[in-house]
Parts: C-alpha cells; sequence; structure tokens
C-alpha cells in the first residue's frame, strides 16, 4: 500500500500539480506555488532565496509546511472533509483556498479560492497581489516645499508686501485719498503706524 | 489676515492627511525595534566544512531549527515548525544538507546548508508510534546514493540523502517491542536495534545497512526487569539498571551473541542508598549514573567489569563524544560550581588527563548549565583548541572559547508567559552647561543635515549619517522618565522562571532576575511561573518608593499546586521578598484599592473557593472590610460549561482561620447545556482602559449613550461537534453562540447565534463593543463581528430643556441591580485570515480613536481602523453619515499592506499583543510577542497632539528668519517711499 501510494506521489509529482493520493491513514495534498518571476515586480527588490520563507498552513495551524526551489508542497496524512489552505509569504497576497476531500467517492477532490470563489482544477497557487509595506516617498520638488505651511506662509507674506502696494497705486488718486481718510477716522493701524520706524514719523 | 492665513495654514494641514496610517522605508526603526530568538537548544550539530563561515545549527524546543553564526551567535536563517511538528533530531548530511526529523519522526526534511531552502521532504509511515532516532551514517552507500537511515513509528527505514526517497524499509511489527538504541558501528555494513520486550526482555536485531535484510534476530530474559534508560558504552555494548534502579546490567551482543553482567551498585559505591538513574550519554567507555545529589561516573573496562572514576555533588552536564583524530574521542564535561563553572575536556579512555581545564565564571542569573554541545578547531600549531556551546537553565545560548564567554544569546525570550509595564525613575535636576551646548551644536548640526537632505543636497555619507542619527537618537534609550511617556520598561516573565526588563526605547535588556524563590528545592519541585501584576505603582506620594511587580507561580504542574509569590523591584530587577503559600491559587482578582504606600490589593482564591488578601497588613484589611460588600467576581469552569458569579461571606471558619482568609458565596451561575455548547472563549474588559465619554453623536444630532460596565463578560460557546480543527464538521452540525454576560448579577444582556459558524474564537472587548473572529463554515471563510451596546435608558436625554432644567437622569447613580435597559447593534464582515491574537489599542484619555490589532497567520500585525467594525454601515450611508466619516458598507474588510504595524518584518509564532497608553493622548505603545518581540509606537488618529520626528525645525527657524528679514525690508521700502511721498 505504501508502495502504491509513493507510486501514486512520484507520478503525481512529475506530471501535473494535483490534489490527493489515498492512503491508509488519510489523505496528502499536493500543490505548488507559483510566485512570479524576479522582473515583473515594479521595482526588482525580490531576493533569490524568498522561496524559503514562504510557508503553507492547512486550517489554521494545524499543519505547517514548506516548499521546495521549484514551489511544491506536500500535507500528508490529511482525514476527509473540507480543509483551508492559506500560504505566509512577505511580500505577497494570497487567497486562502478551500479543498474538499469526499469521504463517499475518494478521489473527488474540489479547490477554490475563498476570496473570489475562483474554482481551482489544480492546486497552483498565486498570489493575487502584491504587497508593500511602505509609503513611496515623494521626490524633493520645489512645488513640495511651497505646498508645505511655511512655504504658503512665506508665499502669502510676500504677496501682501510686493503685489498689494501694486493694487494700490493702480488705484487712481481720489480714490486713494478718501479711503486713507476712512481709514484714518476708523483708527486701524497701517503697517507704517505698527513699526518703530511709523511712529517716528 | 492672521485669521486667513491660520485657516489657511489649517486647510493644507488637513489636505495633507491621507486615511492611512503608514511608514516610509527609511523610517524603520526610528519607533519600532524587532529582535530575533529561536528558544531554548535541544539539540545542536556543528558544521564541519572547511571553506566558508563556520556554523552550527539547532533544534530547539519551540520548535525551531536554525543556522548559527559560530562567530557572533547570529541567525543565518531559521525555520519554525507548526506546534505539532516537534523536531525529534537533526543532523547535516553530504556537508551541505541540514536533515530534521519531527513530528514524532513521520516527517523527514532535508535543507541547504548555505540558505536554509528546503530541498526535499519525506513522509514515513509505520504500524505505530515509537520512540524515533535519525542516524546520518557518513559512508554508507546504497546505490552510489548516501543514505539516511531512520527508526519512526516501528519500522526502520533507509532514506536517500540526494532526494528523500525511501531506499527500503523493515517494520517490527512484534507489539511490546520498545526501541532503545539503533547502532551502526563506523565502518560496518550492519545497523544493530536494540529494545526491550514485555517488561523483561532484551531484543537485538541486525540489519543489513544495503538491503534492509534482517540477517540475525536475539533475545534474552532478565527476570527482574529494566529501567528504560540506557547508555551506549562501546558498539557493542549498553548499560542498563535494572527495575529496582540498584543494579547495574552490561549487555553485550558482540557478534550476535547477548550476555549480561550485573553489578550491584552498592559495589561500587558503599554509601549508595535508593534508586540510581543513569544520565544518556554516548561518550565510549564511561557513563555516569545520579543516586540522590550525587553524580558517579563510572568506566567499563572489557569483560563488563566497572569502576568508579569520580563521585561529585555538583550538578553535572555532559556532551557526547567528538571523534577528534584516530581512534580518540574527546568530550566535555561540566561542573557548576557556585559563581563558576568548571569545563574539562577528557578522552574517553584517559579519564584522568585532562585535554583543557577552564573555570569560568558564570553570571548568577543565568542558573545552571543543562546542556554542553562540543566542537573543536586546529589551531595554528596544529593542536587542537575545542569550543563548547552550552544552554543555560535560563535557556540562553553561550559559545566558550579559550576560558571566555565569546557570545551569548538570551533565547528565554523566546518564551514569553506574561508581560506587565513599568515606569523608569524620574529625571534628576542638574545638566551641566557643557553638555547643553554640546547638545544644542549637535542639535543644529543633527538639523542642518537633515534640512540638507530635504533639499536634496546631501552626498551619501550624509544621508548615511542622518540615517544613523535618527536610530542612535539618545533620547529614546534614556533610562529616565518623558515628558510623553514613551519611555518604559518592559516586563516579562518567561516559561524559564526568569524576570526581564526590556527599554521600550531599543528593547535592550535593563536587567534580569532567575527567581530565586522558584529554585528547585525540597519543597517546590518543579515550579511554573504563571502572571505578573503590577503590585506597587508609586506616584501621588510614596514618590520615593521604587515600583514593584508581583509574580504569582506554582510548585508544580497540577493546578491545586501551592503558589508561591514573589515581588521585585523594578527599578534594580532584586528580589524584595517571596512568600510560599499554603494554598493554591486558582484565580487572582487585583482590586481597585491601594493602600498609603501604593501597594495595590490582591485578592487571591484558591480551589476551595476561600479568598485570600494580600499584603497582609492591618491597613490593607482596614480598607479591605470597607468594601467587602462592593466585591463580586467570577469563576468559569470550561470543563463543565458552567460560569459562577461569587461574593465574599465572612471570615474563614474552622481550622482555616486567619485574618486575611474569608469564606465566600456562590451568587448566580450560568449553566451552559452540555450537549449543545461548550464554552471556547471568555473576554471581559480591560481593567486599566479609560473611556473618556459615554455619549455618542451620531449623524443627524442625535446622542447614543453608551452601556459602559466594568462588568460585561463575553462568552463564546459552540456545538461540542465543532469545537475540532476547521472543517471537521459540516455547517449543519455546528453553531457558535454568544453572550453579554453582566458578571455581577448573572443576567445574560444579549445573546447571539451563528449557524454554521466554528471556533476558534479570538475576541477582544473595550468600551461598549466587542469584535470576535471566528470561522465560517457555510461560506468558507473567516469572519468578524462586532456587537455594540448602548444603554436605553439615558436614551430620551436629548431634550436641550430637560438638561437645562436638570430634569435628566446623567447623574443618578448606575446600579447593575436595576434591570438595564440595553439595545445592542451587530453586523458580520469576512476577513481573510486565520488569526492569532487580537487587541485594541489604548490610550491615555480614551479620545483618540481606536484601531483593532490583528495577529494574522503570517505572523504580522495588521491595524484595522475601528471604524470598519462599525454596526451602522451601511451600502449607502446617507449625506450625514457620510459627513460623520461612516464607510459604506463591504462584505469583506480591506487588508491594506501599509496598515501592518510590523511592516515587512515577522513575529515568529506570534502569541500576544499587548497594548499600553503613552502619556501623549495620540499614541499608543504596542509589544507584539512570540518567538520574536516588535515593539513600536501607535498613533491610531495621527499625532495630532505632537510633531512628528522628522518635523523640520530648520525650515522653521529658516522661514521665520525669512519673514523677519522681509518685514524690515518692507519697513525699509515703505519708509522711503513716505520720504519721496513728502518730497513731492
Amino acid at each position: 500500500m505504501a508502495a502504491i501510494s509513493r507510486l501514486f506521489l512520484l507520478l503525481l509529482m512529475s506530471t501535473a500539480p494535483l490534489f490527493s493520493s489515498g492512503s491508509r491513514n488519510g489523505f496528502t495534498i499536493n500543490g505548488r506555488v507559483k510566485i512570479p518571476q524576479v522582473g515583473f515586480g515594479p521595482k526588482g527588490f525580490a531576493l533569490p532565496g524568498r522561496m524559503s520563507n514562504v510557508k503553507v498552513i492547512l486550517n489554521g495551524g494545524q499543519n505547517v509546511t514548506f516548499v521546495r526551489p521549484d514551489g511544491y508542497f506536500s500535507f500528508h496524512n490529511i482525514p476527509s472533509g473540507t480543509h483551508l489552505i492559506e500560504v505566509a509569504a512577505m511580500g505577497y497576497f494570497f487567497s486562502p483556498v478551500r479543498v474538499d476531500f469526499s469521504a463517499r467517492n475518494p478521489g473527488k477532490v474540489q479547490a477554490a479560492l475563498t476570496e473570489n470563489r475562483r474554482g481551482l482544477s489544480e492546486l497552483v497557487l498565486e498570489p493575487l497581489r502584491e504587497e508593500h509595506y511602505y509609503e513611496v516617498r515623494e521626490p524633493f520638488s520645489i512645488m513640495s516645499l511651497l505646498k508645505s505651511p511655511m512655504g504658503l506662509m512665506l508665499g502669502f507674506m510676500l504677496v501682501v508686501a510686493f503685489f498689494m502696494p501694486k493694487l494700490v497705486e493702480s488705484m487712481d488718486a481720489e480714490e486713494m485719498r478718501r479711503v486713507q481718510e476712512e481709514m484714518r477716522g476708523q483708527g486701524v493701524p497701517s503697517l507704517s503706524g505698527m513699526s518703530p520706524g511709523g511712529a517716528r514719523n | 489676515m492672521a485669521i486667513r492665513s491660520f485657516l489657511l495654514f489649517l486647510l493644507c494641514f488637513y489636505s495633507s492627511l491621507s486615511p492611512v496610517l503608514s511608514l516610509y522605508e527609511d523610517q524603520v526603526g526610528l519607533m519600532d525595534w524587532h529582535q530575533q530568538y529561536i528558544g531554548k537548544v535541544k539539540q545542536a550539530v556543528f558544521s564541519t566544512q572547511k571553506t566558508g563561515r563556520r556554523r552550527v545549527i539547532v533544534s530547539t524546543e519551540e520548535n525551531v531549527i536554525a543556522s548559527l553564526d559560530l562567530r557572533h551567535g547570529e541567525i543565518f536563517w531559521r525555520h519554525l515548525f507548526g506546534s505539532n511538528d516537534a523536531i525529534d533530531g537533526i543532523d547535516i548530511g553530504l556537508g551541505k544538507y541540514v536533515i530534521t526529523l519531527s513530528s514524532g519522526g513521520s516527517i523527514l526534511r532535508s535543507w541547504n546548508l548555505p540558505d536554509g531552502q528546503m530541498v526535499w521532504e519525506s513522509f514515513l509511515q509505520g504500524p505505530k508510534h515509537s520512540k524515533s532516532f535519525l542516524l546520518v551514517p557518513t559512508n554508507m552507500k546504497i546505490e552510489k546514493d548516501n543514505a539516511i537511515v531512520v527508526f519512526s513509528n516501528g519500522g526502520l527505514h533507509a532514506v536517500s540523502c540526494i532526494d528523500g526517497e525511501v531506499l527500503w524499509k523493515k517494520d517490527f511489527e512484534a507489539e511490546s517491542f520498545e526501541v532503545q538504541k539503533v547502532i551502526n558501528p563506523p565502518g560496518s555494513d550492519l545497523i544493530y536495534v536494540v529494545g526491550f520486550a514485555a517488561s523483561s526482555q532484551f531484543e537485538m536485531y541486525q540489519i543489513n545497512a544495503r538491503n534492509g535484510e534482517l540477517l540475525k534476530h536475539e533475545s534474552a530474559t532478565f527476570s527482574s526487569g529494566f529501567l528504560r534508560e540506557v547508555s551506549l558504552v562501546s558498539s557493542d555494548t549498553i548499560v542498563a539498571l535494572d527495575s529496582t534502579g540498584s543494579i547495574l546490567l552490561t549487555i553485550s551482543f558482540q557478534n550476535g551473541e547477548i550476555s549480561f553482567q550485573q553489578t550491584p551498585i552498592s559495589n561500587l559505591y558503599e554509601e549508595f542508598s535508593g534508586p540510581a538513574v543513569i544520565i544518556p550519554s554516548s561518550v565510549p567507555g564511561i557513563f555516569a549514573i545520579k543516586t540522590n545529589a550525587v553524580t558517579i561516573f563510572i568506566r567499563v573496562i572489557g569483560e563488563g567489569k566497572l569502576e568508579v572514576v569520580e563521585k561529585t555533588n555538583h550538578e553535572i552536564a555532559v556532551s557526547d563524544a567528538l571523534p577528534i583524530s584516530e581512534g580518540q574521542q574527546a568530550f566535555a564535561l561540566i561542573q557548576n560550581a557556585g559563581s563558576e563553572i568548571h569545563l574539562a575536556v577528557k578522552l574517553a579512555h584517559d579519564w584522568d588527563t585532562n585535554l583543557l581545564k577552564e573555570s569560568i565564571k558564570m553570571d548568577q542569573q543565568r542558573g545552571l548549565v543543562h546542556k554542553v554541545f562540543i566542537n573543536n578547531y586546529i589551531r595554528t600549531d596544529r593542536s587542537h583548541g575545542f569550543r563548547v556551546l552550552i544552554v543555560m537553565e535560563d535557556h540562553s545560548l553561550l559559545l566558550l572559547q579559550q576560558g571566555l564567554i565569546v557570545w551569548s544569546r538570551e533565547d528565554g525570550l523566546a518564551s514569553i508567559i506574561d508581560v506587565t509595564t513599568s515606569e523608569l525613575p524620574l529625571e534628576r535636576d542638574g545638566v551641566s552647561v557643557a553638555k547643553v551646548e554640546h547638545s544644542l551644536f549637535e542639535w543644529l548640526k543633527g538639523h542642518m543635515l537633515k534640512l540638507k537632505g530635504t533639499l536634496m543636497l546631501a552626498s551619501p555619507e550624509d544621508v548615511a549619517a542622518i540615517q544613523s542619527m535618527r536610530l542612535k537618537s539618545s533620547e529614546k534609550s534614556k533610562m529616565t522618565r518623558d515628558h510623553n511617556g514613551f519611555r518604559k520598561l518592559l516586563i516579562v516573565l518567561t516559561r524559564a522562571r526568569k524576570l526581564f526588563a526590556l527599554h521600550t526605547g531599543d528593547g535592550r535588556i535593563v536587567w534580569s532576575h532567575l527567581l530565586r524563590s522558584l529554585h528547585k528545592s525540597e519543597a517546590c519541585l518543579s515550579p511554573i511561573g504563571l502572571n505578573l501584576y503590577q503590585w506597587q505603582v508609586p506616584h501621588h506620594h510614596a514618590m520615593d518608593e521604587n515600583p514593584s511587580v508581583l509574580v504569582i507561580s506554582r510548585c508544580g504542574p497540577s493546578s491545586d499546586a501551592p503558589g508561591v509569590l514573589s515581588f521585585v523591584d523594578t527599578y534594580t530587577g532584586k528580589e524584595l521578598s517571596s512568600v510560599s503559600l499554603s494554598h493554591d491559587v486558582a484565580q487572582v482578582i487585583p482590586l481597585p484599592y491601594t493602600d498609603s504606600t501604593e501597594q495595590r490589593l490582591h485578592l487571591l482564591i484558591d480551589s476551595d473557593k476561600h479568598a485570600h488578601l494580600y499584603p497582609k497588613t492591618s491597613e490593607a484589611l482596614n480598607i479591605f472590610k470597607h468594601e467587602f460588600s462592593n466585591i463580586y467576581w467570577y469563576s468559569v469552569e470550561g470543563h463543565n460549561g458552567i460560569i459562577k458569579g461569587h461574593v465574599l461571606k465572612c471570615k474563614c471558619t474552622g481550622d482555616m482561620a486567619k485574618d486575611f482568609c474569608f469564606d465566600t458565596r456562590e451568587l448566580w451561575s450560568v449553566v451552559f447545556p452540555s450537549d449543545s455548547e461548550k464554552i471556547i472563549a471568555t473576554v471581559t474588559r480591560k481593567l486599566n482602559e479609560v473611556v473618556h465619554t459615554q455619549a455618542k453623536v451620531i449623524a443627524d444630532q442625535d446622542v447614543m449613550y453608551k452601556y459602559i460596565s466594568k462588568n460585561l463578560l463575553f462568552v463564546a460557546t459552540v456545538a461540542p461537534k465543532g469545537s475540532g480543527e476547521v472543517g471537521s464538521v459540516t455547517p449543519e452540525e455546528s453553531w457558535l453562540a454568544a453572550y453579554l454576560i453582566d458578571t455581577v448579577t448573572g443576567r445574560i444582556l444579549h445573546r447571539v447565534t451563528h449557524h454554521g459558524a466554528q471556533g476558534p474564537v479570538h475576541a477582544v472587548f473595550s468600551e461598549n463593543w466587542v469584535v470576535y473572529h471566528y470561522f465560517n463554515l457555510r461560506a468558507h471563510r473567516y469572519e468578524m463581528s462586532v456587537i455594540e451596546i448602548y444603554d436605553q435608558s439615558r436614551a430620551d436625554n436629548k431634550d436641550v430643556w430637560k438638561l437645562v432644567l436638570g430634569k435628566h437622569n446623567l447623574t443618578s447613580p448606575i446600579s447593575l441591580f436595576s434591570r438595564p435597559e440595553v439595545i445592542t447593534k451587530s453586523q458580520s464582515y469576512f476577513f481573510t485570515h486565520s488569526v492569532k491574537a487580537i487587541a485594541v489599542t489604548s490610550t491615555a484619555k480614551g479620545i483618540t480613536s481606536k484601531q483593532l490589532l490583528i495577529g494574522t497567520i503570517g505572523d504580522q500585525v495588521l491595524a484595522l481602523d475601528k471604524r470598519f467594525l462599525d454596526p451602522r454601515r451601511s451600502v449607502n450611508p446617507t449625506q450625514a453619515e457620510k459627513e460623520e466619516g461612516m464607510i459604506p458598507l463591504t462584505d469583506s474588510l480591506p487588508i491594506i499592506p501599509q496598515s501592518y504595524v510590523t511592516h515587512a518584518l515577522r513575529v515568529e509564532c506570534l502569541r500576544g499583543i499587548l497594548t499600553v497608553p503613552a502619556k501623549l493622548e495620540s499614541t499608543t505603545l504596542v509589544f507584539a510577542h512570540g518567538v520574536d518581540l516588535f515593539f513600536t509606537q501607535l498613533a491610531p488618529s495621527r499625532t495630532y497632539d505632537s510633531l512628528t520626528e522628522d518635523f523640520n525645525y530648520a525650515l522653521l527657524l529658516i522661514t521665520i528668519v525669512a519673514l523677519v528679514a522681509a518685514i524690515f525690508v518692507t519697513w525699509r521700502l515703505s519708509e522711503r517711499k513716505e520720504l519721496q511721498d513728502k518730497w513731492r
């Protein structure tokens, strides 16, 4: 029996990563984790030995296994029923996979991604997306400096200091005098009145 | 103008806020630290490669296999096996593969030595469970293939070292056969499997290593039976003890003939009394037995004759034998003698001469040496040098070479039982002027560098300087209290019964203390640390007292073993006192009362339901008597599904009559039907949690009042069938019920059933809400639910006039005896990952919004805003709700990679997450522990009350200078203009 199951297993390994081989004590789940090769990543920060940090977890920690360099993994001695496989790999988001072993008709296996309910014909797990844990720092630009609170303050001040007088100048003299009288009447202190030099005048 | 610019300022400030909390890559290590550990080493194998970096492969009790740098003790690579995948044996095959045998001998894996990539995995099946052995013979070839010999599950397997294929297999079907040793004499093609059958039969199998053929099977009976432990003294002789533990048996099986030699121990050692045990070792010609406190080394001199070579009263540790040259084997022997350890390296056949004899001063806080592993190297003058790796009582790992400790690893921190925090001492006044000037200069220089960095003017060296300056900011690792409350001590209790104080700034160990009172003694044989409590937290008065923690432990694994209390000063790590209790400790209740020295009153409940008050002072007793009738507590009996409420009755009666002992009375009990419900999780609110306001203003200017009670208990029960692993039941026969129970009256305030749901349940309770995580069998996904509970009796206090006229009931006392009118709201969402732990952020005043901290199966900690778990979320929120910040309802909770607080790190084997408020309201401190430790600061609503680390002071200064300059320039200009006007 053991020899047969080994043969079975080997056969599976050599062809496609299928699901199971029945044996005396339970099923064996065989599968494969496929991570896109280096170069697909936007920044190419992927490390060569990263397959070594991939863990495959059955039923929330009941069994934990690791993947071979080619991405294959297997769980042994699994009872029939419904199981959940999760892949923990830094930098990638994997959907958990639901795997059903039918007890009534052995050999009938179904698998589906639980995130999007997509069925799998063979147990090849691929990441749904890459995960970037850091914010990307915006490169320095003069605009970002101007947009900062200090930049805005400076800009506002410059506007007041250099363009306001221009605006005032462009008003005609008659109106100007009227406005100045009005201001004097209200007693609003002007800039020159506020500064020590203004007081001296 | 001022107002306008301020508004503008605010506007642009808010526009710069992004919705997610996140980190830039160059901010790693600023606020957080991460430490990697492996746990107590079980087995170590040295890599004997001539080239490349020297390393040692270790397996540990935390199911870790790791490759360590022999020079510095750093981790090259490491893998953590599953919790039921304990490592039985490790070895190195062909000099480039690490072979591990785990799961009770069922799984054999091979790892690439340089990078830790798994090469192959084999599953070994056999007829029954048995001890397992891993043998990697150096030169056993089967069809040009190096073979690994594994005995496991009652069968002997030969496995190819290259691809893990089973080359042959031999089952030992005999029912009672218990294997003791598997021996492959060097240079031979034979494998001997020896062991005991029944109680008094010795069995020996001789097997051809090339094809697994059984060559010989012999058995012999010894009438008085055997103790199970044996020691191998040569490739064809083992030593065992008879069942009384007083006669040594030398069993020789040379050429397949079994012969016994009996030697009573009293012949060798006159003072012998009581049974002896064999210390398992495999040094040729020598073995050791232990009787009472004496260890005796015995030499085998041919033909089964025995001779005592040494007796010692010290605790000893012996390494395995190490072949150093042709026919010579060396081993290391370590004796613990007070503050020193004596290391001796001897040749196996020559006891009297030492190759090496050293005495090394050892830190008392490390305890005794538990294990020794020896390795040799060739010195430049071609003599042998030795290095030994030792494992101490506190689980630390040390490398000794030439009488010095080369490196040490504090691997006790991999098995944390409990954590609490303590404040640091206040800063002393009087700082020298020179220091201030120096630091001011440094400060300016630092900020100039930072400015350069911002303006992209910095050279690569400057960038490196900026980064190191930010990381090594001396501010954060000071040993004094800071204004913001970021600097604290984390007090950690480990499984080795050692206390550590870690500084939150950089994670360094401030002090460590092995609990003396828990040392193995006659009274307390196998003490176990249980819990940590804050005993004394001086603040208002008693400022000159040092804070202290209470460590509760137990003498032995059974729950009715007597308890031990130890009090430890958190500034110095000194043990102030310890008390051995006459009763056991079933439950500890820290009471919300303190005495005049700020010692917190604690009530210890024993298994006979007596309550004992600590500290045992009359002052404490007076305070306690005052509050006697106000103390309620509950107990959960998980095995029979009962939750009981208790109250104090009177002083102890009978022979237990003492001042500080009280009888208790059962007040109420909730019995769950055992055929349909089984308690799997109970959660209450944290005792020290602060809630800022009871009122919650919702969208249409309406107010809801949170039902805030410290006496709420969340209980989750599942159908007994569904308490197993995920997927072991069908949705029809599994359900999960969630209860909210008032622990004073025993009233069930809320009950909800989730059909087709299953555990494990992880829950967190805060303010007026509880969030729990479970498995939905119908959707076959994990789910998280939230229950919020609101007080209806105050809901009609909406009328402003009533409030003005004082006709409200807001100030009326809340009593749990009146029936509370509550309403609950709940909602469920899908969540992708399995969860290992859930916690919630806590802040000083409770104003800042909350985040859930979810420890996922990938050992990361995800921060999820509580707003995502708001039961009022709807698919189409109204305009008012949108303004309130309500998120439209989605069926699953989002996982935003930038909101992982552990960013690109893993906290391997995550077990717990602790959150502690800082003094600054916006910030909370987070400590996650497992095999690794991780600490960080979090600001769930951003740091609205302080400037961030990377705030650019230099830019601010420059702006101010520019503004002042501009004022003067414009003043000059206006003056000149006025003058011109006057001339006109």
